[in-house]
């Protein structure tokens, strides 16, 4: 509980402090891409009506598709590679590979193969999330006391049961900390998918009020987002802090 | 009954294939208790690896017989209660979540009665307090006590322990082995103990062997008259226990002079 006040209080201070910066850009320049962020919050109420939600369950949607894509295919892969030599020695190059090529880039590409909807656009999530999972889930699967299964397969348990109990438990901390370092990397693709193909989207919120010079929405939609980006931080902060209750006591 | 048969393991690498153990043998009663004494390297914990089947054979067999009925030892067909060096514990899982796993995984049936059983050895082992914390929140002793209430509660044929009380001081350490010997005696499992530890040896088993140093060689094989009893007051126990370090300390001079 204690925890959580700390918490609260710092997401409170680091809020505050970015308004104050804001409010001097804005009182030491004279330009209309500064705005003053009261005049912004006060035509909030204004924006939330219109249609924002929408937006917001768009962007989460193609965020979701494409983390639940990326554990599915991610965390079996992950897990093969690393009791597996053979598929080891077949997939760790291709990863190796492939883990720095920026995969934004292949967007010409998936637009051609999937289409301008939201197929090429969980395409990308996708691509940009799957492989920080398979190389954190093989890393941690490796990390793993040997010792620990040996019990567990004395009493005859089969793979399955071994993977269930010992592995996927082990491995869930440090991919929880992966998938949330993956997760705001995908907001901030959510601008290069949604500009294309869409009328709903936060990022297509934002290049829209950017591109009708309309900067009040357009800064409201990037509050928005930040707080979205905030929200699934937090979520995931806490989905560990429930999942892995065995962990937090030692610290 | 267990038998092992002329067992061979070996640990391979790429540049070497080393033998551990070469051409053991050994049997052990239904309901014998069998303390291993060696050094530290002589292959003690690679023959409970290869009981408990996480390590395979190179050449031989460890078979099981229950009613005249005798096969190989394998973890899907036999119970086989294993407490290894570090107790073996699954941090993620609290200490009931633990001790039940084996059952799970076996899909045993838990009935009334099963359900009886298992809080007696709880109570018998002092753990029912802290079933429900995580082992992390434990002292060594009682992570030690909750491995042996894990591995009665499986109801095993074979009972294998590997150092089972190294790591704990010398007050906990008598404590958790006059519990386990009590639970011990009310089940009787055919147990395999290895140990370095000479009175640990006299305390636990009924029948006490010395392993050489090398490729798991049996040295010396004694009937413990001392099963059971805390420091006996009796004049040739030391002796027995002078008996016990000779064996075991004899190789090392062997190897001096080597």
């Amino acid at each position: 509980m204690l925890k959580l006040y700390r918490r609260c209080t710092m997401f409170l201070l680091g809020f505050l402090s970015i308004n104050l910066i804001w409010y001097l850009a804005f009182l030491m320049t004279d330009m209309a891409v500064i705005p003053n962020p009261i005049r912004v919050y006060q035509s909030f109420a204004s924006v939330l009506s219109d249609h924002i939600a929408v937006h917001i369950w768009y962007s989460l949607r193609r965020i979701g598709l494409g983390l639940a894509f990326s554990l599915i295919i991610g965390i079996p892969i992950g897990i093969l590679m690393a009791y597996s030599k053979k598929a080891n020695t077949i997939l760790y190059p291709l990863i190796y590979f492939s883990y720095p090529i920026p995969k934004t880039a292949l967007l010409p590409v998936a637009m051609l193969i999937w289409g301008m909807r939201d197929g090429s656009k969980v395409v990308i999530m996708f691509l940009v999330i799957v492989f920080q999972v398979i190389i954190s889930v093989r890393d941690s699967v490796i990390n793993i006391d040997p010792r620990l299964y040996q019990v567990i397969q004395s009493t005859g348990a089969n793979k399955g049961q071994i993977i269930r109990h010992v592995t996927l438990p082990a491995i869930l901390p440090q991919l929880l900390t992966s998938v949330r370092v993956s997760l705001g990397a995908a907001v901030s693709i959510l601008f290069f998918v949604e500009g294309y193909g869409t009328k709903y989207g936060m990022g297509y919120y934002i290049l829209d009020a950017w591109s009708r010079i309309n900067y009040i929405e357009m800064y409201i939609g990037i509050i928005v987002i930040s707080v979205i980006g905030f929200f699934l931080f937090v979520s995931i902060d806490y989905i560990s802090y429930k999942l892995c209750k065995w962990k937090n006591i030692i610290s | 009954m267990l038998i092992i048969e002329n067992i061979s393991i070996h640990y391979k690498s790429k540049k070497e294939d080393m033998p551990v153990i070469e051409n053991l043998s050994l049997q052990l009663q239904g309901g014998e208790a069998m303390v291993i004494l060696g050094h530290s390297g002589c292959g003690k914990s690679t023959l409970i690896n290869a009981l408990a089947g996480t390590l395979t054979l190179d050449k031989g067999r460890i078979d099981y017989v229950r009613d005249n009925d005798r096969q190989k030892l394998n973890p899907m067909q036999h119970k086989i209660g294993l407490i290894p060096q570090n107790c073996g514990l699954l941090p993620w899982k609290t200490v009931k979540e633990n001790c039940l796993l084996p059952l799970k995984i076996r899909r045993d049936r838990m009935d009334g009665k099963r359900k009886e059983d298992i809080r007696k050895i709880y109570e018998a082992l002092d753990i029912t307090d802290f079933l429900d914390k995580y082992p992390n929140e434990l002292s060594g002793g009682q992570v030690q006590r909750a491995a042996i209430a894990r591995a009665f509660i499986l109801n095993p044929d074979v009972l294998l322990m590997d150092e089972p009380f190294s790591a704990l001081d010398a007050i906990t350490r008598e404590e958790a082995s006059g519990l386990f010997l009590k639970v011990w005696n009310q089940i009787k499992p055919t147990t395999i103990l290895v140990t370095h530890s000479i009175d640990e040896a006299l305390y636990l088993g009924n029948n006490i062997l010395v392993m050489g140093e090398h490729m798991g060689a049996v040295k010396y094989q004694m009937q413990n008259p001392y099963f059971g009893q805390q420091y006996p007051e009796d004049v040739t126990y030391l002796v027995t226990k002078k008996l016990l370090r000779e064996q075991l300390k004899q190789e090392e001079r062997v190897e001096a002079n080597a």
